[in-house]
């Protein structure tokens, strides 16, 4: 059993959303990154419990970016997996990830593939359902669960108001979510550990992005909460009808 | 060169998030000069001809047994072979659950420009590029796509539902369907409720609200509203709710027209979830909760005393004794 987890760095949810070159860039200097929390929280941990029923399970943990994704990926080898996987390119657009993600899936021949959900700062939700295709592999999006008898896949995802299970034989990629697993922190021994764990640094492949950011808006600021006095709340559900008219 | 919108269905039923998606894309269409064309894989206990009064003139339909669920390897097989047999050259989805595993991977088979979370239509004055909603809510991206053909997922509750006359022609589409990888064992919908990620009116609950047994008012509330339920991380750890009501950061990212935070303290990692929310109002008991400067309404108040309140101001409302 071989497993490929994909990991990306984010902004820290907390991090002041800024931009800078005329609304081209984001402002990262000063910016705290993270492991996105959907990858770790959710795709790794799961990777890991699956391997600590059945220690003979193999981890890879790949992420696409430059040089400076490497404190990400090893903090994410101190929660867990055997060794990760650099491909020293930008990030390009969607299709250009998937495409460098594809190829190390394929030079590795996983039987499972874990994406997180979305990643927290572009939002995109793009790149597992790409992969997917590039391999073309049944692709389960936005699983809150998933088991594995044999070959065999049980995946919960999530659709409107509600849940639906499915089965699938292995490969398949999943992107993962809430439910999958619960939050680990890293001890010291992980920490320790993933200094000697192998991170190889692969080129990428040529591909030529899709699409590009064109520039970046912040939300006009709202103009200001209306307060209504606590002992007055009919005055507030008027507002509400007459007012927003929301109902 | 239309423009082919996506209808989305479970249960034979069409998704509402899809009809914003049909106006979107007709509306789309319009501003290209062009028209606006809908596909249907599998079949719905619904009148497509009808759809035609949000503004698409032809809806074409793929049967076959294997299309009643999703399976995103089989439908975008499909696709692929749809979109050139009807000279498509934008593709629209909703960005709901179905849509997010379908789009991208049409779009990788396709090689064709991908923006997921639409909000806007396209500024198409020179080039092509569509406002996305980025950083959780806290900011946009406007995405330029250069390819020939371009795939837009619309947000839901993000473009208005609009109606005219006008009844869509039902084009039957041969196209060989595929065996499935994907087995649906079982669904489950919470039955009765309306679905978090499809409401426009939501009432919400934080910890401030102290147990469970508290949620009695929140839910009056949303009933005589007609409004999903919705809670704070917090409380769904705590299993005071059930998870899938545990909107935000890690939990769903809703956009209603009315968002109530009864007891939240509105804490960063909660705003991405419902910051797309059109009106926010906050009744909290500390003036300096956080929630207070991203909403539009407010009472500075105990929720155990005002609440009900509100009930009874909305039974009042609706006539209700
Ligand atoms: C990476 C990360 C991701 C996260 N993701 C999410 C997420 O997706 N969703 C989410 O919600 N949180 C998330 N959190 C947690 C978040 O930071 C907050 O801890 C959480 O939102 C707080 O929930 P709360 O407002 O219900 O509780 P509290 O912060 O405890 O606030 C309770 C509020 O109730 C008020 N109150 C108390 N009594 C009354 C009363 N009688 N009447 C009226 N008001 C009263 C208090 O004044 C207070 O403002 C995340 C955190 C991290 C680090
Ligand atoms: N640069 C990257 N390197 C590796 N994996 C990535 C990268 N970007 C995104 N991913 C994976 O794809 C998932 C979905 O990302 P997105 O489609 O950008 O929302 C993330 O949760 C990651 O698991």
């Amino acid at each position: 059993m071989k497993i490929l987890v994909c990991i990306s760095k984010t902004p820290d949810t907390t991090a002041k959303i800024a931009f800078t070159d005329n609304n081209t860039k984001f402002a990262g200097d000063g910016v705290q990154w993270i492991i996105n929390p959907y990858d770790e929280w959710y795709a790794l941990v799961r990777a890991i419990e699956l391997k600590e029923k059945d220690p003979a399970t193999v981890i890879h943990l790949v992420t696409v970016g430059l040089a400076d994704t490497e404190p990400i990926i090893r903090k994410a080898l101190a929660l867990g997996g055997d060794e990760a996987i650099r491909v020293n390119g930008e990030n390009a657009d969607p299709f250009y990830i998937a495409s460098q993600l594809a190829e190390v899936a394929r030079q590795g021949g996983y039987d499972l593939v874990f994406t997180g959900k979305e990643t927290i700062d572009y939002n995109g939700s793009a790149i597992g359902g790409m992969l997917a295709e590039l391999l073309d592999m049944p692709y389960i999006s936005l699983a809150a669960k998933f088991d594995l008898n044999g070959s065999v896949a049980t995946i919960v995802r999530e659709i409107e108001g509600g849940e639906e299970t499915d089965e699938v034989n292995l490969p398949v990629v999943v992107s993962c979510q809430k439910g999958m697993a619960e939050q680990r922190i890293p001890n010291m021994k992980g920490i320790m550990g993933a200094r000697s764990k192998p991170l190889k640094v692969l080129e990428p492949v040529a591909i030529a992005p899709l699409t590009s950011i064109a520039s970046f808006e912040l939300p006009p600021a709202k103009a200001g909460v209306k307060l209504v006095s606590a002992d007055n709340p009919a005055e507030l559900i008027r507002l509400l009808h007459e007012e927003a008219k929301v109902f | 060169m239309s423009v082919l919108i996506y209808i989305d269905h479970s249960e034979a039923q069409i998704k509402k998030s899809s009809l914003e998606a049909i106006c979107y894309g007709a509306a789309l269409a319009r501003q290209l000069g062009t028209g606006a064309e809908a596909i249907l894989l599998g079949t719905v206990n619904e009148d497509l001809a009808a759809l035609g009064k949000y503004g698409v003139t032809r809806i074409y339909q793929v049967a076959g047994e294997a299309l009643q669920h999703l399976d995103s390897g089989l439908f975008t097989k499909v696709l692929a072979e749809a979109v050139p047999a009807t000279g498509a050259k934008v593709v629209v989805f909703s960005n709901n659950m179905n849509g997010k595993a379908l789009a991208p991977r049409l779009a990788a088979r396709l090689k064709a420009g991908f923006v997921s979370g639409a909000v806007a239509l396209p500024d198409t004055a020179s080039g092509f590029s569509v406002k996305k909603s980025v950083f959780s809510g806290k900011a946009f991206a406007h995405i330029s796509l250069k390819t020939d053909i371009k795939i837009i997922s619309l947000n839901p509750n993000s473009f208005p539902l609009t109606t005219g006359e006008g009844k869509a022609e039902i084009a039957p589409l041969n196209i060989a369907v595929g065996a499935p990888k994907v087995k649906v064992v079982s669904a489950t919908q919470s039955t009765g409720q309306v679905p978090l990620t499809e409401a426009e009116l939501v009432v919400s609950g934080g910890r401030g609200l102290k147990g469970p047994e508290n949620w009695g008012m929140v839910e009056e509330l949303a009933k005589l509203l007609g409004a999903a339920t919705a809670c704070s991380r917090p409380v769904a750890d705590a299993h005071w709710r059930p998870h899938n009501e545990h909107v935000g950061q890690t939990g769903i990212a809703i956009a209603p027209n009315l968002y109530i935070a009864i007891g939240i303290s509105g804490a960063i990692q909660h705003l991405a979830g419902v910051n797309r929310s059109k009106t926010i109002v906050v009744i909290n008991k500390d003036p300096e909760a956080p929630f207070f400067k991203a909403a539009d309404y407010g009472i500075v108040g105990d929720a155990f005393e005002v609440v009900p309140k509100m009930i009874e101001a909305v039974k009042k409302l609706k006539g209700i004794v």
